[in-house]
């Protein structure tokens, strides 16, 4: 990876930019009405009952796991379908290595962009919480870095797969079978002592997991060591991730 | 066929190849070619799909290292100096990698930027290029609906965007309309004349009659000859073919025997029989004498597509 990087940034950015209409409601319509399902609905009717985080209200227990939880979601499509449209479907990836950037940059790019998005989104997702009354905590801002990491964790790890294979014939089984329960079972809408006593350490293994943590610390205020022990883990993540990613890149666009 | 580059390396050779090898897994794809670039000529690999054109081509573009031999892309060495080269070259890959989603100015933009030129530098380079591809009308459309011609130039346009003093055109006119065809040429002779190095690789002939200086014949991954298209056919084929079509492929064998005694060498095809001439009216006269009667019987100049086919013994489309 060298400076060019930016120079991949700014090509993801650029056609966000020019496509964000299309992608506006997944990006930031969709979480903000299951915000609305889940936290004033679904919220009212657990409040009554037995209460879901302590002392919070549903609302609040929910905000930060649907923030995070939507970083997720949002970025695993692009770094599959979207990583194959790069290297095979459409071949952009092909035309950005003819030029001085190497695969490095490319992969490195669309984690970066990813990052920015998921950080643009969560202030939008943020806001509308805020209003809603789903934030308790002035540290509530620093559940953006969540959402970041969690979507550069995301597409590091997905677009280091993708790159490898030849169609994306295991994409929607990735979809099915990983994403979507990591996005219900990671303490997103209920905590995890709730789970099955057996399955409840498994969920350190959830990248997800610890985004939600960090989310929640922040945005009800109960920030502590754990909550960099989370975030470090998440970096840590990326770290391990992305050469494999790039040795990924590197075979495809560079045989 | 052994093939000794026919002057020794001189100076001015741009890119520069010895036993130039890629080999994929237990694939050989390019095995051992030798061959000079000269600045400002027009080079072409000429050769049919799976001949190693285009591993070729990616090795000069630094997009795919050599597995053996030697290799030199502007005095400079792609295993090391791989960006310092490909910030210098433009590259036309044979499908179109635009970003489709956004505007023809963009993708100038854009892929400017990746050279990381500024932007007051591109927006005049992109205006110049919207004219040299005629897309000036088109500049704030998506590219997406462009037609196959239209993205062609495109594609071919931001390959200049860096004013690159090597260009490499990998079959730069595969599925187009003739006329789009014909509108491409031109712009590439456009850029010959400003002094532009190309490569191309094509498997139609006329194309590489059309545009090369000189080319090599590529088969299997082998080089098997070299030099102008009119050396070529000089030096391979006699200059006029008649061919020589039947109605039943009984027939064409019953007059095989007699129509190759009326020309200096001929080649029997599935469809059709090609005789070799120097002058092809008396081979229209020698073929009447012996009550040769073919459904047509059609005279033309020789082509690359028959030294092609006398080199390997097979066609081009094969």
């Amino acid at each position: 990876m060298t400076r060019a990087v930016l120079r991949a940034l700014e090509r993801e950015l650029l056609v966000f930019a020019r496509t964000w209409r299309g992608s506006a409601f997944s990006a930031f319509v969709q979480p903000i009405l299951f915000l609305a399902a889940m936290g004033l609905g679904l919220g009212g009717l657990v409040d009554e009952g037995v209460g879901a985080g302590g002392q919070l209200d549903y609302l609040e227990f929910v905000a930060p796991g649907l923030l995070a939880a939507h970083a997720l979601m949002a970025t695993a499509g692009e770094a599959l379908w979207g990583v194959m449209g790069g290297v095979k479907w459409m071949g952009q990836f092909s035309g950005m290595v003819a030029t001085p950037m190497t695969p490095g940059d490319v992969y490195g790019g669309l984690v970066l962009s990813a990052g920015v998005r998921a950080g643009l989104a969560a202030v939008a997702f943020l806001v509308v919480a805020a209003v809603l009354g789903g934030v308790a905590s002035l540290w509530a801002p620093l559940a953006v870095v969540a959402a970041v990491l969690l979507a550069m964790v995301t597409t590091a790890g997905l677009a280091a797969w993708s790159v490898r294979r030849q169609d994306d014939l295991t994409f929607s089984l990735i979809m099915r079978l990983g994403v979507i329960p990591l996005f219900l079972f990671s303490g997103t809408f209920f905590p995890v002592e709730q789970l099955p006593d057996v399955l409840e350490p498994v969920v350190v293994l959830s990248p997800l997991w610890h985004g939600v943590e960090v989310a929640r610390d922040a945005t009800t205020g109960a920030i502590d060591g754990w909550t960099a022990v989370h975030a470090a883990v998440l970096v840590a993540l990326v770290l391990v991730v992305l050469p494999i990613g790039m040795r990924g890149f590197e075979r495809r666009l560079t045989p | 066929m052994a093939w000794e580059p026919s002057e020794p390396s001189a100076p001015e050779a741009l890119v520069q190849a010895r036993g130039l090898t890629k080999r994929f897994g237990s694939f050989v794809a390019v095995d051992g070619i030798d061959f000079d670039v000269r600045r400002g000529e027009v080079f072409g690999f000429l050769g049919p799909n799976g001949a190693g054109k285009t591993s070729t081509m990616r090795m000069i573009s630094c997009v795919s290292p050599p597995t053996e031999g030697e290799l030199s892309v502007l005095h400079l060495d792609p295993r090391r100096d791989g960006p310092a080269i490909r910030a210098r070259i433009g590259v036309v890959p044979q499908e179109d990698n635009l970003d489709t989603e956004l505007s023809v100015w963009d993708n100038f933009i854009v892929y400017g930027r990746y050279f990381g030129l500024p932007r007051t530098v591109l927006r005049e380079r992109a205006e110049d290029l919207l004219g040299f591809a005629r897309l000036t009308d088109r500049r704030d459309a998506r590219v997406d609906p462009l037609s196959g011609g239209m993205k062609r130039r495109l594609t071919i346009a931001r390959a200049l965007i860096n004013d690159p003093e090597l260009v490499l055109l990998d079959e730069p006119t595969t599925g187009l309309d003739p006329q789009a065809r014909h509108l491409l040429w031109d712009r590439l002779f456009g850029l010959k004349r400003r002094g532009v190095t190309l490569i191309i690789t094509t498997h139609y002939m006329d194309e590489a009659e059309q545009l090369c200086d000189r080319l090599v014949v590529m088969d299997e991954g082998r080089i098997v000859d070299e030099g102008s298209p009119r050396q070529l056919i000089a030096r391979h084929v006699t200059p006029e073919v008649v061919e020589l079509r039947f109605a039943e492929p009984a027939e064409q064998d019953d007059a095989a025997g007699a129509a190759a005694e009326a020309c200096e060498r001929m080649e029997v095809l599935a469809d059709r029989l090609l005789l070799y001439t120097h002058d092809a009216d008396a081979t229209h006269k020698a073929l009447a004498n012996r009550a040769v009667e073919p459904l047509t019987e059609l005279t033309r100049r020789a082509t690359l597509e028959d030294v092609f086919l006398a080199l390997t013994g097979r066609t081009l489309d094969e």
